[in-house]
């Protein structure tokens, strides 16, 4: 078997001594960094996010696996120019103003990071126009946004609207997610996605990254 | 009158089955080694940092109404709004496991142990319930002492934001029992800090006055349905009761 196939593997069963000791031993083989990154990591954490859309296995063996793949990651880091990991694009990502649950974000986060994306965490209770500012200036393709409460809904429409004004909605697309938003309520504010949970999430910032 | 309540941690430590539901494994399926390993280090956590306290006060019907009624954004037909009419008490209760729970998820998260994490937000989640429950009971112990309950009593709990009952009713209801006293803030947006905290109206009253269709318009958009689970119970106890 070959170093990149036991680091999926490992990476699989959340393994994250074994994928770091054969993230090394792909090192010392002089395999590129970018063929361990999605040969090996990305392609295991793809593996792990099918099995979990078909209830093969649950949701603690999603997180283990991605434990381990963020120890791989962090070993590959410094090998990359100026020690940054190519990504399928940027995402800013944050629970909107007066919510503080931030688990399905944070579900959200490490399952895009495993499917190769980079994450621009912004915590919970973000303003409206810290979401655009940032999004902005790292030149993120996609802002997602959660709320739990219907109360902090309507600052998701204030984003999808201050892009408008901005006119920035093109270059920067939104997704919506939390236990009280509906597709319903994305199509109504406007939103180019909502995501019912973290796989449903990642697969439409994937479409929204390739439209664009 | 009001009461403030401790709660011995041990005694709303979720079990295993619960917890391990919450995070979407079936109770069918026998949990893996490295599963269970997790389980009992969130419980570990959760018996360490859990800080589980309660406060409860009687209130008569008027002056639920007038909490009910809130910022007068309810939906315009509500089950509680019948429900709490036809009870025998009523009871306003807030409670919480404490800020240093979530404290340690972030931490734990912060620090990539996201699997440690998550089961630990679903121990905690599942602990509130549990204390929401011996609130319950509780509740059911004073009537019963004051000789106020019947056999056929029963005390079903309802929060703001639920079934109809706007978030916003949040604000009368810390007016009037002040859940500031053990630690639980409201913010702006009528969620409650510590996020690990439980607030609402315990209604005692015959069973069947909790049992109604959910066929309410805001019914479709119930992500929790629980209180589908809940009237199942009751019209199963009823079938028996006539059964008998």
């Amino acid at each position: 078997m070959d170093v990149l196939t036991e680091i999926s593997l490992y990476l699989q069963r959340g393994n994250e001594e074994k994928v770091s000791a054969f993230t090394r031993q792909a090192i010392e083989k002089k395999c590129a960094p970018k063929d361990i990154l999605n040969n090996g990591l990305i392609h295991g954490m793809n593996i792990i996010g099918e099995k979990y859309k078909i209830h093969e296995i649950f949701l603690p063996d999603v997180l283990l696996a991605a434990k381990a793949m963020y120890a791989g990651m962090d070993i590959l880091k410094p090998l990359f120019i100026k020690g940054k990991i190519p990504t399928m694009g940027k995402v800013v990502i944050g629970s909107v103003q007066g919510d503080l649950h931030d688990i399905g974000k944070n579900l959200v986060g490490i399952m895009l990071r495993g499917a190769g994306f980079e994450i621009i965490d912004l915590g919970n209770n973000v303003a409206p126009e810290k979401f655009v500012e940032t999004a902005r200036q790292e030149n993120a393709t996609v802002i997602g946004m959660s709320a739990l409460l219907t109360t902090t809904m309507p600052v998701m429409k204030k984003v999808v609207d201050l892009l408008k004004e901005k006119s920035l909605n093109n270059s920067i697309r939104t997704i919506v997610g939390g236990a009280s938003v509906s597709e319903e309520f994305a199509r109504e504010i406007d939103a180019d996605a909502y995501g019912y949970d973290s796989i449903k999430a990642v697969e439409c910032i994937k479409k929204l990254v390739h439209q664009r | 009158m009001k009461k403030i309540i401790k709660i011995a941690t041990g005694d709303v430590t979720p079990k295993r089955r619960d917890v391990l539901e919450m995070q979407g494994i079936p109770s069918d399926k026998k949990p893996s080694k490295k599963v269970v390993t997790l389980f009992n280090g969130a419980v570990e956590f959760f018996r360490e940092q859990a800080r589980p306290a309660g406060i409860m006060i009687g209130i008569s019907k008027p002056e639920f109404e007038n909490i009910y009624y809130g910022e007068a954004l309810n939906e315009k037909e509500t089950p509680l709004d019948i429900i709490f009419r036809k009870a025998d008490h009523l009871a306003l209760f807030a409670l919480t496991v404490g800020e240093e729970v979530s404290r340690k998820i972030t931490e734990l998260f912060k620090t990539h142990e996201f699997a440690l994490a998550s089961m630990l937000d679903a121990t905690a989640s599942l602990g509130v319930e549990k204390a929401a429950d011996s609130i319950e009971k509780l509740f059911f112990n004073l009537l019963t002492q004051k000789g106020e309950s019947t056999p056929a009593t029963t005390i079903v709990r309802y929060s703001p934001g639920y079934c109809g009952w706007h978030i916003s009713g949040q604000k009368k209801l810390f007016t009037f029992l002040h859940p500031e006293d053990i630690g639980i803030t409201l913010l702006d947006s009528y969620l409650m800090k510590p996020l690990k905290s439980v607030s609402g109206v315990l209604v005692a009253g015959n069973k069947k006055i909790h049992m109604f269709k959910d066929s309410y318009p805001f019914c479709t958009q119930c992500t929790t349905r629980s209180c589908h689970t809940r009237i199942k119970q009751f019209a199963q106890t009823r079938t028996s009761n006539r059964d008998d």
